[in-house]
């Protein structure tokens, strides 16, 4: 193979000069040429190495399709593996290497694996590897040794580690029509929507709108057919009512025409704007999607196809067309079908020798004939190419007579000169999109190709991708589907028309040498009669068994062919033997595009009012589901414990305060409010006076605990009820889900307003006075704010709701007032908590109080356990119905055996750790028989002790007696007794004070 | 049948591959079985072979509507693991790696059962609290767990976000160092070509159109071959239980079925050594031995049959798989699919008598199914063989959900899309 | 996939959250009968077909919607406000 420039022609531009680099070499190509085609233009053959046998390949293909032609794109510490070079636009300081090779492209000690040759076909692995029964490799280690092995030599690129600095954008669309694909097909339906006046979307994977257009050779109304799609091109372009998508791949069908397109905005430039993303991701719903998608044309199967050299007729028309490059010098043809013929006249007149057109058929057109005889060489019909020549690239080939009904060879084998070999197996239409669309494509006989079904969805095919390969009907149905109304004068007269007529029935040529079917992926035909052998013979397995049509290219070359070798070995017909269902995407994708925003931003953050203030005074901020909240307020050489000791003993001594914005608030608000507090709690609500609050517990459907929390009555129709902060939303889906679809009856309106009330707790021996130095509007005291009473008042000129109740066992106050004064009410809070030594606390201290209590959270309404087995039952009322009440007296729920609440002391003086489990005997060797966990622990200041809430079988019945707590992943064992959780203060004297 | 062996491959080289027989028969259904298997997956073929192997019960048929290994052992993320929290479940999977342990050399089939760990991150201390709690709960039921900080979790991924600055922070991770991935369609071939061998009769592109009963009980079953009759009938149809059920006239049944994506990306050299989750939303991704990262998240969470799922889930899933690994934006998704998973009332499993006479069932497997696939079939087959289960799936009955006896290894209670 | 919310227009599947089976019915909030409340809680019809659900439009009016979706192909052939069903069913019933 001697490819070289051609000194005119093609669409790229000659006065623009562009220096990339390809495995550290230097090369220069044009503005407009793909990494293939410049490096086709240095006289570079050699592009890459096979997945399985290492062996050299070069370019099949000059689009999507390729399977060969990968590298693997370079930016400092990036890296981006597997790139088709037929698809990479070169732009100055572009930086390739090649990939699977070792230690040079040129020489790969890889290519040893072709020696194991036929040791190493479909599915060696699955007998082998297995290793002994017994000794020191048995079991899995034998294969894990192995697998090492096997796992380095196989894999493509390499990717990178580096943080990737790109930027991803994602964009919803939507439109009337969506055109995919803007060949000629596509252009026409374009322009006739567009005239329509409907809303239209066009997306092309090139860089130049046109397919086809771009490089046959034919003319459209007398003017290049290039031209034409220019043309055209421009008049879309100029229209208001049309986006034109160049660059951008449709890969993903979705339910309800919702499309996923991938459009590479940067890809081709060596400098990128300020915020231009690399790509873009389309969520595009359209009304309707005219595909045309057009189609990929076949290779044939024979004996090393796959030498350097060999490719696609199309692909090698497309070189010279539109790229200016010749693949070679000495061109021989090797096709099924008419349309090769084209391309060696489109080779011919770029200046190359044709040595021959041989054709299986025995018979050819009228168009083929007067093509083969004004190209010169030899034309054998009748005949077939069974072996290739040379090392790593074509240097001839040697043609058979052959009988393409019997597909049986016969006579003699001769040589004939040739460095390039171009080859076409017929055209198969792309009916990815709609098959993920759901249709499954049907086989056409005459066509030889699968063509697309019924539609599922709404869209409609136009030109090759219906079969019709012909540009004169492409855009006819082009225009059709676009929604003109049918002339046929209007349409444009195509000259020098391109010969199409249907391929033979002819994939394969058998004889001896490796014949490759899916190039990539190194399957060969041998290996698909293999498959069939052993019985591998439906599609699916065909493909699971020989990795056929799985690797980059997802078969786009490969799946007909080895769905014919497969048919004829087991005597079926083709739509007997099946075709596989395509799935998204159509192409592969940028996980950066598909991530778009989200890449390095993953989630909202909640910051409560109060946020910044924590941070200023030196809180350690942690997050808790989507909140950031304060962990502890270190002072300078505190560790965790010695910060959150001090809070909770500053608490418990005089004052302490803590944000509890984060917890989640719903207003539950109608004449029916209350009766709808006493359906969803396990207690009664409706007995609740206004401006008392109570605690309350709801269950799920199935009697398990699922949240608390204290719910205010502010009126007689007026309820503020909190959650935990991780379930609010759970509890107001919960309570919306309820009131619409189960008691639509009940007059009640719930609205969440988290975000509208900022909280703050203060507790402690001296909240009160605090609480009255501050607060205007309202007294405070034991008469105006009994235990669980609610007032209503003014902090520093801030309206306040402030409700008597503890979570700590000190006396106890929530404060809340409208978010946006939230910051400056507990600023105000603190200046007058100064002179009582209010301190702020964070989640530590405030674990520790309510563990000193033996109040539970979520780490004990764990959404396994029940009321009982936390100590509820107290909370679980027999006057009424409740969500959950009728499932609780189920077996399940009430066994003997279930775990329950407990409080834990450590008796060795050592930090308890939650996750523990809890076991009766210690067994450091082998722990066994656990009897419970450990769910939340702490130092506990107001005991001196380090204490815990466990959750233990048989739970009241073991307090006072002694266990082991048992954790071995932290290698921490040791003496504690299980108690009462109600650690502290049990009888609540300093909370009612 | 010839022996699978290092040897086998090379006489077969020299002559040509020519002499490879089918991995297993291709045989018309007979009128009658001593037992039927419903479904040709992963765990329809395991109790067949069970049943043969343990049991000696070699009269049996396994139906199958497609292609053996059509439904989801097929369409899996290959992970094989037992890190569960419950002791009924550490009791069952654990059962089921023991299985896995030795599948390669028991099937004379190389499954590729490769024990490269499986790795839980955790991001909050009550995430940390909650995975060492479930590490203990398997070691004190002799499984085997630890507990990795942060540095030397990066050290076994580079790559991996650890940096205290990402949304949610590593703060270390669960790894089970026995736990690992298979090769999934190996895993059915295995046990197909291992029943067949034992003289199982496995019947493809055969589908359940109903059921022959004498009265309650079920003596048969029709199918789109003819009808075939059996002493005892096994359904073990996953995502089209509940279309199986119907035909019987079981019509309603605690699982839903819902859709499961999965994705591969490109092939890549090595680059992730083992798998490895993330707690900060849900996803799972390790590497297959071509190179492709392999992984998954959550359901699309509303009940379907087809194989399908949509585009929300997608970028989801890719969206948290870059908060993992920031570098892998610039690697390609190559292809996705979907599994239909029987999602159960509590995420566990039922293997059971019943629930008609003469009938047996394996259901509601949800994410699970895969790695299950030994111990399902081994624990089915035992229940087929004795009429009763056995110890270790004695917990996984039908009835327990009306009882109240959840297995809810994820704490979400009867709502199928949340396990 | 697009869900038709009859007050916010055709809208992306990502708004919503699914909330089930819309096949069962929630025993009397009074009744003992366990039977009923446990086929209500834990049994499904699963259908292979038209499935009736509810839908939440979450990220927009957050109304539950009755929806008839097919599980085979995923077209929606009703969309309602999921009271308005619900209200007419019982006053069908009580009928």
């Amino acid at each position: 193979m001697s490819p070289r420039r051609t000194s005119a022609g093609g669409r790229i531009d000659r006065t623009r000069s562009i220096r990339f680099t390809f495995d550290g070499v230097s090369y220069s190509g044009h503005a407009g040429d793909t990494l293939a085609s410049a490096l086709l233009a240095n006289g570079v053959s050699l592009f890459g190495r096979s997945f399985k046998y290492h062996r050299p390949r070069g370019v099949l293909a000059a689009g999507i399709d390729e399977p060969n032609a990968l590298v693997t794109i370079v930016k400092g510490e990036e890296r981006e593996p597997n790139i088709p070079a037929t698809m990479l636009e070169i732009y100055d300081g572009l930086a390739t290497v090649s990939q699977n090779r070792f230690p040079s492209l040129a020489f790969d000690v890889g290519a040893i694996n072709a020696l194991g040759g036929r040791a190493l076909a479909a599915g060696f692995y699955y007998k082998t590897f297995m290793g002994p029964v017994i000794g020191p490799l048995k079991g899995t280690r034998f294969w894990m040794f192995c697998e090492h092995f096997i796992r380095r030599a196989a894999g493509l690129g390499r990717a990178g580690t580096a943080f990737d600095t790109s930027r991803y954008e994602r964009m919803n669309a939507f439109c009337d029509v969506l055109v995919v694909g803007a060949g000629p097909a596509g252009l026409s339906a374009a322009k006739a929507a567009a005239q329509t006046g409907a809303r239209v979307m066009l997306a092309d994977l090139d860089a130049v709108m046109g397919g086809s257009a771009n490089w046959s050779s034919e003319t459209i109304d007398g003017t290049p057919a290039a031209s034409w799609a220019a043309e055209t091109v421009a008049s879309l372009a100029a229209c208001d009512n049309v986006r034109l998508l160049p660059r951008t791949t449709v890969w993903g069908y979705y339910d309800d025409n919702t499309l996923g397109a991938l459009e590479r905005v940067t890809d081709h430039k060596a400098a990128i704007r300020k915020g231009e993303p690399r790509h873009r991701h389309w969520a595009i719903r359209a009304g309707k999607v005219i595909l045309a998608t057009g189609a990929f044309e076949r290779p044939l199967v024979f004996p090393d196809n796959d030498r350097p050299g060999v490719l696609l007729a199309s692909a090698a028309q497309r070189y010279v067309n539109e790229f200016g490059v010749l693949p070679g010098e000495k061109i021989a043809v090797f096709t099924n079908c008419d349309s090769a013929y084209g391309a060696a006249e489109a080779l011919h007149a770029a200046g190359a020798r044709i040595m021959a057109i041989v054709d299986v058929r025995t018979s050819a057109s009228e168009d083929a004939r007067r093509i083969a005889a004004s190209v010169g060489g030899e034309h054998l019909l009748g005949h077939a190419v069974v072996e290739t020549e040379g090392g790593k690239t074509v240097t001839g080939i040697k043609v058979q007579p052959f009988d393409p009904v019997a597909k049986r060879l016969s006579g003699h084998a001769r040589h004939l000169d040739a460095d390039c070999l171009i080859v076409s197996g017929g055209w198969s239409p792309v009916v990815h999109l709609a098959s993920q669309a759901g249709a499954i494509p049907k086989w056409d006989e005459t066509l030889q190709a699968f063509l697309p079904a019924e539609p599922s969805q709404p869209w409609v095919g136009a030109g090759a991708f219906n079969g019709h390969y012909d540009t004169a009907t492409a855009i006819a149905e082009g225009a059709a589907a676009g929604g003109a109304t049918t002339d046929e004068d209007s349409l444009p007269a195509i000259g020098n028309a391109a010969p199409a007529s249907p391929p033979a029935a002819v994939f394969e040529i058998r004889a001896s040498g490796k014949s490759f079917v899916d190039y990539q992926h190194d399957v060969t035909a041998e290996d698909v009669r293999l498959a069939h052998r052993e019985g591998f013979i439906s599609v699916e397995h065909l493909k699971r068994y020989t990795t056929l049509g799985m690797a980059t290219d997802q078969g786009k070359t490969s799946n007909v062919p080895g769905l014919a070798i497969m048919a004829d070995a087991t005597g079926r017909t083709i739509p007997e033997t099946g075709t596989t269902r395509f799935r998204p995407p159509f192409t592969p994708v940028s996980i950066g595009s598909l991530a778009a925003e989200r890449f390095g931003e993953i989630r909202p953050e909640r910051l409560t009012p109060m946020h910044d203030w924590h941070v200023a005074q030196g809180a350690t901020m942690f997050a808790a589901g989507l909140w950031y909240r304060p962990q502890i307020y270190g002072k300078p050489g505190e560790n965790i414990e010695q910060a959150y000791v001090r809070e909770a003993r500053a608490t418990r001594t005089d004052a302490g305060i803590v944000d509890v914005s984060t917890l989640g608030k719903i207003a539950v608000q109608g004449p029916d409010a209350a009766e709808l507090l006493d359906r969803v709690y396990t207690n009664l609500f409706s007995t609740l006076p206004v401006n008392k609050a109570r605690y309350g517990l709801m269950l799920r459907e199935e009697g398990i605990a699922f949240d608390d929390g204290t719910t205010w009555r502010l009126g007689e129709n007026d309820f503020l009820m909190t959650t935990t902060t991780a379930n609010a939303g759970k509890v107001m889906q919960h309570l919306e889900y309820y009131l619409d679809v189960v008691w639509p009856e009940l007059k009640v309106q719930v609205t969440s307003v988290s975000d509208q009330w900022a909280g703050a707790a203060i507790g402690g021996p001296k909240a009160r006075q605090i609480l009255a130095a501050c607060v205007t509007g309202t007294a405070v005291d034991d008469d105006a704010l009994p235990f669980m009473g609610i007032v209503h008042g003014e902090i520093a000129g801030a309206p306040v709701m402030i409700c008597r109740l503890s979570f700590s066992g000190e006396m106890a106050f929530e404060v809340y007032c409208g978010a946006g004064h939230g910051l400056h009410v507990w600023e105000a809070l603190i200046e007058a908590g100064k002179p009582f030594g209010l301190v702020p606390y964070g989640l530590e201290a405030l674990g520790t109080l309510r563990i000193e209590k033996g109040h539970v959270t979520g780490a004990e309404i764990d959404g396994r356990t029940t009321a009982r087995d936390l100590h509820l039952s107290w909370m679980l009322s027999k006057k009424k119905p409740y969500i959950g009440s009728q499932m609780i007296e189920r077996e399940g729920l009430v066994s003997p055996n279930r775990i329950q609440l407990v409080g834990v002391v450590s008796l060795d003086n050592r930090p308890l750790n939650g996750g523990s489990h809890i076991v009766e005997r210690l067994d450091v060797q082998n722990p066994h028989d656990s009897i419970g966990h450990v769910s939340s622990v702490c130092y506990a200041p107001a005991l001196g002790k380090y204490i815990g809430l466990a959750l233990v079988k048989g739970g009241k019945a073991r307090h006072g007696t002694r266990a082991f707590v048992s954790d071995p992943l932290r290698n921490r064992f040791g003496p504690i007794e299980i108690v009462s959780h109600h650690f502290f203060d049990p009888e609540g004297k300093r909370m009612h004070g | 049948m010839a022996e699978y062996s290092a040897l086998s491959i090379l006489k077969n080289a020299l002559s040509g591959n020519r002499d490879w027989k089918p991995a297993w028969r291709k045989p018309e259904p007979k009128p009658s079985y001593d037992v039927i298997i419903i479904g040709g997956g992963g765990h329809g073929l395991s109790t067949a072979y069970y049943l043969a192997k343990e049991h000696g019960i070699t009269n049996v048929a396994v139906i199958e509507k497609g292609y053996l290994g059509s439904g989801n052992v097929g369409r899996n993320t290959t992970i094989v693991r037992s890190n569960y929290l419950l002791p009924q479940n550490i009791r069952f999977y654990e059962h089921s790696m023991k299985l896995w342990e030795n599948l390669s050399h028991d099937l004379n089939y190389n499954v590729m059962f490769s024990q490269r760990g499986v790795l839980n991150l955790v991001h909050s201390p009550s995430q940390v609290d909650d995975a060492i709690r479930r590490g203990n709960a398997m070691r004190h039921q002799g499984g085997d767990a630890v507990f990795l900080k942060p540095l030397e979790i990066a050290k076994l991924y580079p790559g991996l976000d650890v940096s205290p600055k990402a949304r949610f922070p590593v703060m270390g991770g669960l790894l089970q160092p026995r736990a690992g991935t298979a090769r999934h369609d190996a895993v059915a071939w295995g046990y197909a070509r291992g029943a067949d061998k034992r003289g199982v009769d496995l019947i493809e592109n055969c589908e359940v159109i109903g059921f022959i009963k004498d009265g309650d009980r079920v003596v048969g079953v029709r199918t789109t071959r003819g009808d075939i009759r059996a002493k005892k009938v096994g359904v073990a149809a996953a995502g089209s239980t509940g279309r199986v059920m119907k035909l019987a006239g079981v019509d309603r049944l605690p699982i839903e079925s819902h859709v499961l994506q999965a994705f591969v990306s490109e092939s890549l050299k090595p680059i992730l050594p083992g798998v490895i989750t993330w707690g900060g939303g849900h996803l799972y991704v390790s590497q297959s031995d071509k190179g492709g990262l392999v992984f998954g998240g959550g359901l699309d969470e509303y009940n379907t049959y087809a194989q399908r799922g949509n585009m929300p889930l997608v970028e989801e899933v890719m969206s948290e798989l870059l908060a993992m690994f920031p570098g892998f934006a610039k690697v390609r998704l190559l292809r996705s699919w979907g599994g239909v998973m029987d999602m159960s009332m509590d995420g566990s499993p039922i293997i059971t008598t019943g629930p008609l006479p003469g009938m047996y069932l394996n259901c509601g497997w949800c994410y699970g199914g895969f790695k299950a696939t030994p111990a399902s079939g081994w624990c089915f087959a035992w229940t087929i063989a004795k009429n009763a289960p056995h110890e270790i799936n004695a917990p996984f009955t039908l009835d327990r959900y009306h009882r109240g006896i959840h297995i809810d290894e994820k704490a979400q209670g009867a709502t199928p899309k949340l396990h | 996939m697009l869900i038709t919310c009859p007050y916010c227009g055709p809208r992306d599947v990502s708004e919503y959250s699914y909330q089930g089976d819309a096949n069962r019915r929630r025993p009397d909030p009074a009744s003992t009968d366990q039977a009923a409340w446990n086929a209500y809680v834990y049994d499904r019809v699963n259908t292979a077909g038209d499935h009736k659900e509810y839908w939440q439009h979450s990220a927009g009016c957050r109304v539950h919607l009755a929806v008839t979706r097919n599980t085979l192909t995923h077209k929606i052939s009703s969309v309602a406000i999921a009271r308005d069903v619900v209200v007419a069913e019982r006053k069908e019933a009580a009928q």
